[in-house]
């Protein structure tokens, strides 16, 4: 293939875009160089909230975990749509539902193994004087 | 091929000029409008179907990493008597880590831009700064399992541990494939050049490295910071 014919294949899908191509938003704020450099600054501004968050005892101690999920998925946020250029358009409907399904799948497996182990940790037989040593 | 790919540009050309059946309120529902990869004017070109192929392992990635994270979630406690989170981590190599990371992943993207404009030059530093920045996080990470290893704290000392090796070294050797994959695109750039299949390969090496940097977010926030705090 030629450079020619790459342009031209590059030239045919105005309206399916691959995940991470970014040709299509150069005139938004998620793309180019401002783009890059916009989500490179909200992904250190969160990273830096993250750690205050953990560290300082500004937040009440209950609510630290909360803080920092919030924080991370909102980086995560930052990283998909400035760095991954993941969008609401039209073009990108099949990117975002397969990362839709992903994100479904994620957090049954994560949620419901925490939820299921929970619940057998409370239901286990009460344990010995000698088993009770070896748990934290 | 080319006969195909005329006919297709035609086609982009004659939807264009008319209106868009798939930008709902920019066109008028023109049952005569094309667009590839929705079942109409032929399949998408192959830089789209590529990077979606890639992109729908990225997310069965990442879905292998939730099982490695629930695990870690639900041996969190697990310690039997030995080393906690807290006494283990040391949040400021961490700190570290995820700048490396992060800057590994705006280089990346530099290089992008880079490969964008057709500048071999550029694309070639961008990437040999994405490397370097790649191996210094691995080095700190390997750094730290071995002085955990040298603590009597390596995998097989808790379930806690063994859960915390499984899920950051499943993440390290990630980085460590990335890297081997990053040398081989820099060599392939440079004697092949900006051929089309070159450029797809890059592509995906670059959703494959965001991929990873998102996946860093989670480590550190659930494993790192939620340990040292708790």
């Amino acid at each position: 293939m030629t450079d020619i014919d790459s342009r031209i294949d590059e030239d045919l899908d105005r309206r399916d875009s691959a995940p991470g191509e970014e040709s299509i938003t150069e005139h938004e704020p998620a793309g180019g160089l401002p783009g890059y450099l916009l989500g490179f600054g909200l992904a250190i501004l969160l990273t830096i909230a993250s750690f205050l968050a953990a560290q300082t005892g500004l937040i009440y101690q209950p609510a630290v975990i909360s803080a920092l999920v919030v924080l991370a998925i909102a980086q995560m946020g930052v990283h998909l749509v400035f760095f991954l250029h993941l969008t609401t358009g039209s073009d990108n409907t099949n990117n975002v539902l397969a990362l839709a399904f992903g994100v479904l799948i994620v957090t049954l497996v994560v949620l419901g193994s925490i939820w299921i182990m929970g619940h057998l940790n409370q239901n286990m037989a009460p344990m010995s004087a000698h088993q009770a040593e070896m748990m934290p | 091929m080319s006969d195909a790919t005329g006919a297709f540009s035609s086609d982009i050309a004659a939807g264009s000029a008319t209106s868009d059946a798939y930008r709902p309120g920019h066109g008028h529902g023109n049952a005569h409008g094309w667009a590839t990869g929705h079942g109409q004017g032929g399949p998408a070109s192959k830089f789209v179907t590529v990077a979606y192929g890639f992109w729908i392992f990225l997310l069965s990635d990442i879905i292998m990493f939730s099982a490695f994270f629930a695990a870690y979630a639900v041996l969190a406690k697990a310690t039997a008597g030995g080393p906690t989170g807290k006494e283990l981590f040391d949040l400021t190599r961490v700190a570290v880590q995820t700048g490396l990371l992060l800057t590994s992943s705006f280089t990346g993207g530099l290089a992008t831009l880079a490969t964008q404009r057709r500048s071999m030059a550029a694309t070639q530093f961008w990437l040999l700064v994405t490397g370097l920045l790649g191996a210094a996080f691995l080095f700190l990470e390997v750094q730290e399992f071995a002085a955990m290893a040298a603590e009597q704290a390596g995998p097989s000392r808790s379930a806690f541990l063994s859960a915390f090796f499984a899920l950051v070294g499943c993440h390290g050797t990630h980085v460590g494939l990335g890297l081997l994959w990053l040398g081989t695109m820099m060599a392939q750039l440079w004697v092949k050049g900006f051929r089309p299949e070159i450029l797809r390969r890059l592509h995906c090496f670059g959703l494959f490295w965001h991929a990873l940097d998102i996946i860093w977010v989670a480590i550190f926030t659930l494993v790192y910071l939620l340990g040292a705090s708790s």
